[in-house]
């Protein structure tokens, strides 16, 4: 059991997450398209490529290093068998990362947040109840154009974060941001599907390595 | 015998969620073992079989046993299977290694938000169905659906179906989505899910059936028809080729009813329909006083005379309040009170 946990770590890209996306493909998925120069967050300057008429262009070198260090974290943490919980407040992909979450067999949490969630979980839920492993914020912003409640209540619960961030999202509070275009439908079917892909695989590794052991 | 006592989470409201009162699944069990275990004592003391003791056996035992005059009958002793007296509860939504089993477990509403989900996932299927038969140049489906005959599940029995509160908004929320999926020209691919949150109303008039004209030996067309107002109660028998003679226990009604008013009651009917000299009516009625038999009279001579008239008309009557009982009745003294409204004269000292 020991071994089955250790050994993945020992790789830097055991699951081979690089081969899953390209610039190209980032490219066409529009992932590099920002909003207007009067929306750009201070702390997001470090990302952003350029600005072309008053619209920001983000850097997709960076965004290629940041996604591939999120999709590895997130294949290790569905390998061990965490729980996941994909975050988006965008009414128009609700219903695409609900159906995502479902297909991978974990988590989403797409409608209003209710306050104390994480934070009062055991009067919630009930004793005894499990929290997410890792969040995924598929978009950091809620309806009201403020930070998401619940990247406040994952750092105040210890629970680590991977967020798409836009040119006007603050990346302050997540660990792994993924700086990108989160508005364009093209660019979050381009997220669901790669994240569905790197649980899915994680999956099917973890199974194949247990049928291994046990074969022993 | 043990009986297993209402408890007030039985009531009108669905308490199935979260209550303070949790019941585990050993103590659900325990109830009906007990339950089995009465309803063999049950049998024995009434002196009959216990395998073939039904739940009506049960009540009529019960009721046999254990009298009572109250009014509210669900205050009344009861014995019934533990299922139904406890109402149906959350399990516990996780398995051994702490996986909740829904994919909406932590939005807290899970089963709400996932009857949303649902609902979309048809609005969306219809949706691309129905651009389909656009790119192909196909006509849409028209056919009207009766809107009239049904109706949508109300707040409680939603609750009910899926064993967890939700607010007044999310209710709402909830019928919108299906009002505009309803709205949908291609909406019958759907048909089935949707009528899992519809009701039959059945309209008013179907349910009341007008009686046919019954004829005597001489021929001659007649109806019959009973009426109630306050204490009394009338029947009145409508002939037809009449000269508008009416007779009340075998009096006539300028005899019997010496005031105008009540006169004028009974011609009402009539003199609506417009058929004042065109029947005969003959009335036996008992109880009340000269105004309650009066209208008990007129109630009793309107229904008789639905079976002359066209459906129109008995719609016309209906409106006009001809054919609607009279509810009021004598209003009860309360304690404290000298009358039903007339309170005790007010003493400053």
């Amino acid at each position: 059991d020991d071994k089955l946990l250790t050994e993945p770590l020992k790789h830097p890209d055991f699951f081979s997450v690089k081969e899953l996306f390209t610039l190209k493909d980032l490219f066409d998925a529009r992932v590099h398209l920002g909003h207007k120069k009067g929306c750009r967050h201070r702390f997001m300057e470090p990302y952003i490529f350029g600005c072309r008429l008053e619209q920001d262009i983000i850097d997709l070198d960076q965004t290629m290093q940041h996604l591939q260090l999120a999709l590895n974290f997130t294949a290790h943490v569905a390998y061990r068998g965490g729980i996941i919980l994909f975050v988006s407040r965008k009414r128009q992909f609700c219903h695409l990362v609900e159906s995502t979450a479902r297909a991978c067999g974990e988590y989403a949490h797409t409608r209003f947040w209710q306050g104390g969630l994480f934070t009062n979980a055991h009067v919630q839920f009930g004793p005894g109840v499990r929290l997410p492993d890792l969040l995924i914020f598929l978009s950091t912003l809620n309806n009201v154009f403020e930070p998401h409640v619940a990247i406040r209540d994952a750092a105040k619960m210890n629970i680590p974060t991977i967020g798409v961030v836009d040119t006007n999202c603050n990346p302050c509070l997540i660990t792994y941001p993924i700086p990108g275009n989160d508005d364009s439908p093209a660019a979050v079917e381009l997220y669901c599907k790669l994240f569905r892909m790197t649980i899915i695989r994680a999956k099917d590794r973890r199974r194949q390595s247990e049928a291994v052991e046990e074969l022993r | 015998l043990r009986l297993i006592c209402t408890t007030t989470a039985v009531q009108r409201k669905n308490a199935g969620a979260s209550g303070p009162e949790k019941y585990t699944e050993a103590f659900i069990k325990k109830q009906i073992e007990e339950f089995n275990l009465g309803k063999r004592h049950l049998a024995n003391m009434m002196g009959e079989d216990p395998e073939t003791f039904t739940q009506e056996d049960i009540d009529r035992a019960i009721a046999y046993l254990f009298p009572s005059g109250l009014f509210d009958k669900q205050a009344r002793p009861l014995m019934k299977h533990p299922t139904e007296v406890f109402p149906e509860q959350r399990k516990i939504q996780w398995g051994e290694d702490g996986r909740p089993f829904h994919f909406l477990f932590y939005t807290g509403k899970q089963s709400y938000y996932s009857l949303m989900h649902e609902t979309y996932e048809k609005f969306l299927n219809v949706q691309k169905h129905q651009d389909e038969l656009i790119a192909q140049d196909l006509p849409l489906q028209k056919e009207k659906r009766n809107l009239a005959g049904s109706r949508w599940l109300t707040k409680i029995e939603l609750e009910e179906m899926l064993v967890e509160k939700m607010s007044d908004d999310d209710y709402s929320r909830f019928i919108r989505l299906l009002e505009k999926l309803v709205a949908l020209p291609c909406a019958d691919l759907e048909e089935k899910y949707i009528q899992k949150f519809s009701k039959e109303v059945p309209a008013q008039l179907q349910k009341v059936l007008i009686e046919p004209l019954q004829y005597d030996e001489r021929g001659v067309a007649f109806s019959t028809g009973e009426g109630r107002r306050k204490t009394a109660s009338a029947t009145a028998v409508v002939y037809d080729n009449g000269t508008g003679k009416i007779t009340v226990n075998g009096i006539d009604i300028l005899h019997y009813f010496p005031v105008l008013q009540d006169r004028e009651q009974l011609l009402f009917p009539f003199q609506f329909l417009g058929r004042i000299g065109k029947h005969d009516m003959v009335c036996t009625v008992s109880g009340g006083g000269r105004s309650a038999q009066a209208g008990a009279i007129r109630l009793a001579s309107a229904k008789a005379l639905r079976s002359f008239v066209t459906e129109k008309e008995v719609e016309f009557m209906r409106q006009a309040g001809l054919l609607t009982v009279d509810p009021r009745v004598k209003e009860r003294k309360k304690p404290g009170q000298e009358g039903p409204r007339r309170k005790f004269t007010w003493k400053k000292r």
